[in-house]
């Protein structure tokens, strides 16, 4: 079974972020970049496939990123994938989501696919886009916010369990098919010393957009950012204070009714 | 810190990191608060393969230099000096002693089971009589046809209770005080081995330390490491790489504890402003830093040394002093910027200043490291500078 794994370089969770004077982005410096937890689910959902379909299973990580992302691509091969693909063009500086899938629909095409998994979104622009206009372009089915995913007997088809408003909802699904992540679908494992030394001597295969067959542009970009801009200052805490609680409640209700409008 | 790390250097330690902040911590608090030991975080520990870090792939390791042990050591002690003391004695103690000195089938038996984290290690030099002169020990090993029979006690021996093999010095000749000392593996199921006392300790309060007794125990001769009276040898070289292991566990002690008083500084206010804003903090912090760096970079370099078969014995005693003195007086500083809060239970702080007052005691005391650098530095100038 061919299994893939998308996966996508993002700022740390952690990391403090700022945006640029343009506005046309985030501050670069001092950040650190991991792998979009979300798809670190995937990576791991597609090891314990492969650990439950057999030796002739193979998970290949899939990415489209800088030339820094073959760091975080090494760590999911230190994790257990066996190879990878890494599409890695300056052209794809700050893509779109159509832009990134078209690229994606053309690398997962060339490797061939059982199943793919991928995140439920990116966690720095959040707009988990991607997976659907690849399951579009590639014109098979998609299974989104998986929480639990298992095989048939035959591998021909999966029964996912995705988390809905209120509960869960239990989806079967034919093969090939596209299956984004959420959080708690797994515990994705540690990369080991053993697994990060097995690493060095797995594959990354480096594409360019024109090995993947595109000519100048991989195509239009569906939507542009105007502007970034950072969240509002929050305006801090105002401490209600009275002799009597009788009267602090008053003046709260009035700070909630005139200033912050909110009752 | 910013110092040139290759790519699997930095994933070594970041796996360190993240398995040490996400399993470990914990763990830690509630092992350090029951003094109860924590054996299953050893199991993981061994399955990410931090307690076979430079044991050759053959015999279950990883095969990786003092360096990554360094890196990962760092991260461990960083949040729990308990497991990191045992890790750094499995690792560059017992560990090494076996693969070093161990023949072909001790080797064969033991290190898998060690780098798989299934078995601990630990190593035995200290006698009540018997601390930093370590030729004054006592223990006996006499040989008795394919066995040796051992008697007499060793004490402060961290995991004691806990390992399935224990480096033992011991006295094979008692007229000769070096070279009279033999190395075994013991293994705690030899007959007449006993746990005597068990400490009860300042700090590393997850880590245990106990007395061990051998009481006529016999040990099969196949236990010896290297040759009879090679002991001494192998004590001192051993504990270049445990020294360099405790240097990196002072630097991951005095980092959190900076930490920790930075992040305390920030939250409390005094005189309507920020501890973190007064130049007494900012002086602190900025002395805390250098020296936590300058300690890093030692202990760095004592494992390149180490790594690329220089002698080392100088350069990691340099490390260990330094560092175990700057996690001492970077943990005094890190208190005080907490104020009395940082005398109670309820901020890690408490913890890290108990934690490092051992490092200027183990594997050699402050002074015995300055005794090592002195004898260095001055045996170097008469060979180098003429009178």
């Amino acid at each position: 079974m061919k299994i893939l794994a998308l996966l996508k370089r993002v700022p740390d969770t952690e990391a403090k972020i700022l945006i640029n004077q343009e506005g046309t982005g985030i501050k670069d410096e001092g950040i650190k970049y991991v792998i979009n937890t979300y798809d670190e689910y995937a990576v791991e959902e597609g090891l314990r496939l492969k650990e439950k379909t057999g030796a002739a299973s193979t998970v290949t990580v899939v990415c489209a990123g800088p030339e820094e992302a073959t760091e975080l691509i090494r760590t999911a091969l230190a994790m257990g994938a066996d190879d990878a693909v890494h599409v890695c063009d300056r052209a794809l500086d700050r893509p779109d989501p159509f832009v990134i899938a078209a690229v994606l629909a053309k690398a997962v095409r060339a490797e061939g696919f059982d199943i793919i998994f991928c995140g439920k979104q990116a966690i720095d622009d959040d707009m988990g886009q991607v997976q659907s206009i690849l399951a579009e372009m590639l014109d098979i089915p998609q299974v989104n916010v998986a929480t639990a995913f298992e095989i048939a007997s035959d591998s021909k088809r999966a029964t996912v369990r995705r988390r809905v408003e209120g509960g869960d909802e239990k989806v079967e699904t034919s093969l090939p098919v596209i299956v984004s992540c959420e959080k708690g679908l797994n515990e994705p494992r540690y990369a080991s010393l053993p697994g990060i030394m097995k690493a060095k001597k797995k594959e990354i295969r480096k594409k360019t957009l024109a090995d993947l067959g595109f000519g100048e542009a991989p195509g239009e970009a569906r939507s542009s950012i105007l502007r970034w801009l950072p969240p509002p200052k929050s305006s801090g805490c105002t401490m209600v204070k009275a002799e009597e609680t009788r009267d602090a409640v008053k003046e709260l209700v009035r700070l909630l009714r005139e200033e912050a409008k909110v009752v | 810190m910013n110092y040139p790390l290759a790519e699997d250097e930095r994933m070594i330690q970041k796996t360190a990191r993240d398995f040490a902040r996400r399993e470990l911590a914990s763990v830690s608090i509630e092992a350090n608060r029951t003094g109860v030991f924590p054996e299953g975080i050893f199991k993981q520990l061994g399955d990410l393969g931090f307690m076979g870090v430079t044991v050759p792939e053959e015999y279950g390791g990883v095969d990786l230099g003092t360096f990554s042990l360094v890196l990962a050591l760092e991260e461990i002690n960083a949040v729990c000096a308990s497991t990191g003391v045992t890790m750094s004695v499995h690792n560059s103690l017992a560990n090494w002693c076996i693969l070093k000195y161990g023949s072909e089938e001790l080797r064969k038996r033991f290190l898998p089971r060690l780098a798989s984290g299934e078995m601990l290690g630990a190593y035995a030099i200290t006698e009540s009589e018997a601390g930093s002169d370590v030729s004054g020990m006592r223990l006996s090993a006499v040989r008795k046809g394919n066995e040796y029979v051992l008697n007499g006690a060793k004490i402060f021996i961290s995991t004691g209770n806990k390992a399935g093999a224990i480096i033992v010095f011991a006295r094979t000749d008692p007229k000769d005080r070096t070279r009279g000392i033999s190395a075994f593996v013991v293994e705690p199921d030899a007959p007449g081995f006993s746990i005597g006392k068990i400490e009860k300790k300042m700090g590393l309060r997850a880590s245990t330390t106990v007395e061990i007794v051998f009481d006529d125990c016999r040990v099969s001769a196949d236990n010896l490491l290297g040759t009879e009276g090679l002991g001494m040898k192998i004590a001192l070289a051993g504990l270049d790489g445990g020294r360099i292991g405790i240097a990196a566990q002072s630097v991951g002690i005095a980092q959190a504890a900076l930490d920790e008083g930075i992040r305390y500084s920030r939250q409390r206010k005094q005189f309507n402003t920020r501890i973190v804003d007064f130049q007494s903090t900012r002086w602190k912090i900025a002395d805390m830093a250098t020296a936590v760096e300058a300690a890093r970079l030692l202990t760095y370099r004592a494992a390149k040394l180490r790594d690329a078969g220089e002698p080392c014995s100088k350069e990691a005693a340099m490390a260990k002093l330094f560092a175990s003195r700057t996690a001492n007086a970077v943990v005094y500083d890190a208190l005080q910027m907490h104020g009395g809060a940082g005398y109670t239970e309820e901020f890690l702080i408490e913890r890290l200043f108990r934690d490092a007052r051992v490092t200027e005691l183990y594997e050699g005391t402050s002074e015995i490291q300055r005794i090592v650098i002195s004898k260095a530095v001055v045996e170097e100038f008469e060979r180098t500078v003429q009178d």
